[in-house]
């Protein structure tokens, strides 16, 4: 099988999907001659022309509200957000609009969008340029969230996310467009809605998702070397959210982490450890522990930036303690 | 309005007579909505009262086959492209999300957030184009939604990619409290220049000079020459909705000036100036709005009660996930006698 980026897999889907439907086209700030800020959309607009990969005004809120125009007339836009920290300014078009037009008229319009967002920090980009939103869009019903932290997940679930009939924010993180792995060619398709078991052990299990996915892999490698053995779930699948996998492993293992780069408060972990709490509490022998970011804006220094996102070295020790073995 | 205007070069005398037709209908409609409403029928209803011209105008200037994007006002629009009046009052009474086919009628949902849908039209026209049709998307919002940044993106997207989008603002000079000169500063029309299109300033109380104008615009963006603005200047002679009592803010003689130039008193006054419009056609035309506004009455009070369940959780997503499924049961679950 192929080993790819997680960069080059995306490219790889969009460009499948473009062949495969004429529907489909995307739009974004300097995602055609330049290929994309981070060059996700990288040889698209010398293949498919300025009438496919279409070069926008910097203006984010129109370009999700024509991508929601162009989803009701019938086509499948993709839109790219330079980063997910502008979409801030098109929230009232993904939440009023996006997430509602289908349930307020009643099913007569559908909006099937698909809204690529990168967010995440670590790269020295200040408070402004290094959020992570996606529980933002987690909270909303009539939207699908989604993200993936593996090169065969980014393929195939923004695949999926081109040819489902609901508006999908497709969240990837700026530090994981390098990661490598093994990516099925042509027609691989991962479900929205389906969380997975991506490493199996029996002492704890550590939720992640997109880059910190990246994470908790490396860090259960570290405990596995110090005899512990820690199981992995993958919680790509944000909204709809699937428990399964999540409160399997935890009846096995009884102890549960969570891990999110963004701040912990209301957050993706808050939601998993509560479902965890409602469905599986006596299964458990000790509280969830919750990872993610400083509760301060990201800094802008990179040693203090650095301290502020959870790493493998937190994971490790709250494993650690988890198990009374500090 | 004592000569034949230009506008009405190429109307029939049977068209011309149509456009009276259709607005006295609309505001039969209006006033029966909003006697709904005080009468506890229906949840809110916003009147167009004064706006009847515009509405008409602009809808019988448009192909069938071309697109209306509206926003929360133009019922008497819906009605000129033969959505059932009765049915779209289920709307207002929240009995149904969906009153009508969008793509049967070619006009799509109310849109209550204002100027939200004005960046939809721009990339529904924007698909249309992409799919090789030479379907135009007329764009309707008020004067109170140039204010908003939706707006400023969607003329200035418009613009840089040509699409065939005729944007329509009623200025209807209120937003609920606010008067226009609290609204804009400037020219409304005169903002197309910078966009690099075409802007015009019409009068919206004239339902000749918006058919012409609405035409005009829909014939050069069919052509690929581009969006165009128009301005059709015209006054809310109601309230912003039934929630909103204008007598706290809008004197009766701010009124006044607007009430002599009544849309349909004044086309009615130049119809029959030209022969086109008779008491006998004017009582048959009263009469059939009052057979549309009893039988409206009646589709409204027939309408079913939906189903709890199914109204809440059907249609948040297209194909739902198995996760929502569930929690549907469980609300569903919650619904039934404790025992």
């Amino acid at each position: 099988m192929p080993v790819l980026n997680i960069r080059e897999a995306l490219n790889q889907a969009l460009r499948e999907e473009m062949i495969r439907d004429e529907k489909v086209f995307l739009l974004g700030e300097d995602i055609g001659l330049y290929d994309g800020s981070f060059k996700v959309t990288r040889g698209l607009y010398k293949e498919f022309g300025e009438r496919r990969v279409l070069d926008t005004p910097i203006a984010e809120e129109i370009i999700v509200g024509t991508a929601i125009g162009a989803a009701m007339a019938g086509l499948r836009p993709v839109a790219e957000m330079m980063t997910v920290n502008f979409i801030l300014v098109a929230i009232d078009q993904v939440v009023n609009a996006a997430a509602h037009i289908h349930y307020m008229f009643g099913g007569g319009v559908k909006v099937p969008l698909v809204i690529r967002a990168p967010g995440g920090g670590g790269h020295q980009l200040g408070a402004q340029h290094s959020h992570s939103h996606e529980n933002w869009f987690a909270h909303v019903p009539g939207l699908k969230v989604v993200a993936p932290g593996t090169p065969a997940d980014a393929k195939g679930m923004l695949k999926a996310a081109i040819r489902d009939d609901n508006p999908v924010m497709f969240i990837e993180n700026e530090g994981t467009y390098g990661v490598k792995g093994d990516v099925p060619e042509g027609e691989h398709l991962v479900p929205l809605d389906r969380n997975e078991i991506k490493r199996e052990g029996d002492d704890l299990t550590i939720c992640a998702y997109s880059r910190m996915l990246v994470v908790a892999m490396d860090a259960a490698r570290d405990l596995e070397a110090d005899g512990i053995s820690a199981e992995v779930v993958d919680m790509r699948a944000l909204r709809p959210l699937d428990m399964g996998p999540a409160l399997e492993s935890v009846r096995k293992t009884g102890r549960v982490i969570t891990v999110e780069e963004g701040w912990r408060s209301f957050g993706v972990g808050a939601e998993i450890a509560s479902r965890i709490y409602e469905e599986a509490f006596d299964d458990l022998d000790a509280p969830v522990a919750r990872l993610g970011s400083a509760e301060v804006p990201t800094p802008y220094n990179k040693r203090l930036e650095k301290i502020t996102f959870p790493g493998k070295a937190d994971v490790v020790v709250t494993a650690r303690a988890l198990l009374g073995r500090n | 309005m004592a000569e034949k205007p230009l506008a009405a070069d190429g109307l029939s005398p049977q068209q011309l007579l149509d456009l009276y037709r259709k607005m006295v209908i609309i505001r039969r409609a209006d006033q029966e909505a909003l006697n709904l409403q005080r009468q506890g029928e229906l949840g809110l209803w916003g009147q167009f009262l004064g706006q009847e011209a515009t509405q008409v105008g602009a809808t019988v200037a448009m192909e069938s086959t071309d697109w209306i994007v509206p926003s929360y006002r133009e019922f008497g629009m819906a009605m000129c492209r033969g959505i059932d009046p009765g049915e779209m009052l289920g709307y207002f009474r929240g009995l149904t999300h969906g009153p009508w086919d969008p793509r049967r009628y070619r006009f799509l949902p109310f849109t209550i957030s204002v100027a939200t849908q004005v960046p939809h039209a721009v990339g529904f026209a924007m698909g249309c184009r992409l799919e090789g049709s030479r379907e135009v998307v007329l764009c309707v919002f008020g004067d109170g939604a140039t204010s908003e940044g939706d707006w400023h993106e969607a003329m200035n997207f418009a613009g840089v990619f040509q699409a065939p989008v005729v944007f329509l603002c009623q200025n209807n000079q209120w937003a609920i409290s606010v008067p226009l000169r609290r609204q804009t500063a400037g020219s409304i029309a005169e903002r197309a220049q910078g966009y690099g299109f075409a802007g015009v300033r019409i009068d919206g109380n004239d339902v000749l000079a918006v058919f012409s104008a609405v035409r005009s615009a829909a014939d050069r963006a069919r052509r690929g020459e581009g969006p165009s603005l128009i301005e059709a200047v015209t006054y809310r002679m109601g309230a912003h909705t039934s929630a909103d009592d204008p007598t706290r803010y809008r004197l009766d003689s701010d009124l006044a000036p607007w009430s002599s130039r009544d849309p349909i008193e004044t086309y009615a006054a130049w119809l029959r100036s030209q022969a086109l419009l008779d008491e006998g056609q004017a009582d048959s035309i009263d009469a059939e709005a009052e057979g549309m506004a009893e039988a409206m009455r009646g589709k409204l009070r027939r309408l079913p009660l939906p189903s709890p369940a199914a109204s809440l959780f059907d249609r948040v997503y297209h194909d739902p996930p198995a996760s929502f499924l569930k929690e549907r049961e469980e609300f569903e679950a919650t619904l039934e006698p404790v025992e």
